[in-house]
């Protein structure tokens, strides 16, 4: 299933619940253009909610690296949150999870951003 | 467990739908072989992973050129090839992408996978000098539950 995302605010925070596949071609460019315009309007604080991310490959992995960098470099922060089995397992044997901020759910992530 | 076939060959273009059919052939052949279900997974991905480095790299998108996949079974493992018209390369060549230095790199992850979900991942030069990436993994056998070369 191609990736869908759906924006929508917690106070400052926008969340994006995503749904669908991460990886090579539409699923990686959909991530990639929904931060970047989140960024682009100004937002700093950025919740990625994958609950419904079932699969991402390298090139999904390299796109939320992507997003985390860009969100970092505008003096912003970027989390993740409900993270499926597949999605943990890939990024922990990344080593990933020494990068990105898992939050274990939505109000906890909520509270963590500054 | 005896694989319902002994030898597949598929021609793929230099395409992305490749990567996608790639993976789901070989993911129907796991299955019939008997893996179980994290296993079929793990080997799709590796296979996508595999032809997304043909497709990207090997390749350089180059429409013209093709990709060859092949299954087979030998003895009690599946051997997977994704042969390219490329430049060929050596692993040693690949960075560690669970260096510190690598962990904010974009790309640079596919061969890690590859390695993670195969047995056994190896790369030679292909006929016409492109790389030919193999990765093998043993066929489970129900009856001990033994899975892995």
């Amino acid at each position: 299933m191609a990736l869908q995302g759906t924006c929508r605010d917690v106070g400052d925070i926008a969340v994006v619940d995503f749904s669908g596949r991460i990886t090579l071609g539409e699923g990686s460019a959909t991530l990639r253009k929904m931060v970047r315009d989140l960024v682009g309007v100004g937002k700093r604080k950025i919740l990625l909610n994958l609950a419904d991310v079932d699969y991402i490959d390298s090139s999904g992995i390299g796109e939320l690296v992507g997003a985390y960098t860009s969100v970092r470099s505008a003096q912003g922060e970027l989390k993740l949150v409900y993270l499926t089995k597949r999605v943990h397992d890939i990024i922990q044997i990344t080593r990933l999870f020494t990068v990105f901020d898992v939050q274990p759910d939505e109000a906890a992530a909520v509270r963590s951003f500054r | 467990m005896v694989p319902p076939i002994q030898r597949l060959e598929v021609t793929l273009d230099t395409e992305l739908e490749s990567v996608d059919l790639a993976e789901s052939i070989v993911m129907r052949v796991a299955e019939a072989a008997g893996f179980d279900e994290d296993e079929v997974h793990k080997l799709g991905m590796a296979v996508r992973e595999g032809v997304v480095n043909a497709y990207n790299y090997g390749n350089a998108q180059d429409r013209q050129k093709k990709i060859l996949l092949t299954v087979e079974f030998e003895q009690d493992q599946m051997i997977v090839h994704i042969v390219d018209e490329g430049m060929g390369f050596d692993l040693k060549d690949v960075a560690d992408p669970l260096a510190e230095e690598n962990l904010l790199r974009t790309s640079g992850r596919g061969i890690f996978l590859m390695r993670a979900f195969t047995d056994e991942l190896a790369v030679r030069r292909g006929p016409t000098g492109g790389a030919d990436l193999m990765m093998c993994k043993k066929v489970p056998d129900r009856k001990s539950g033994n899975s892995g070369c």
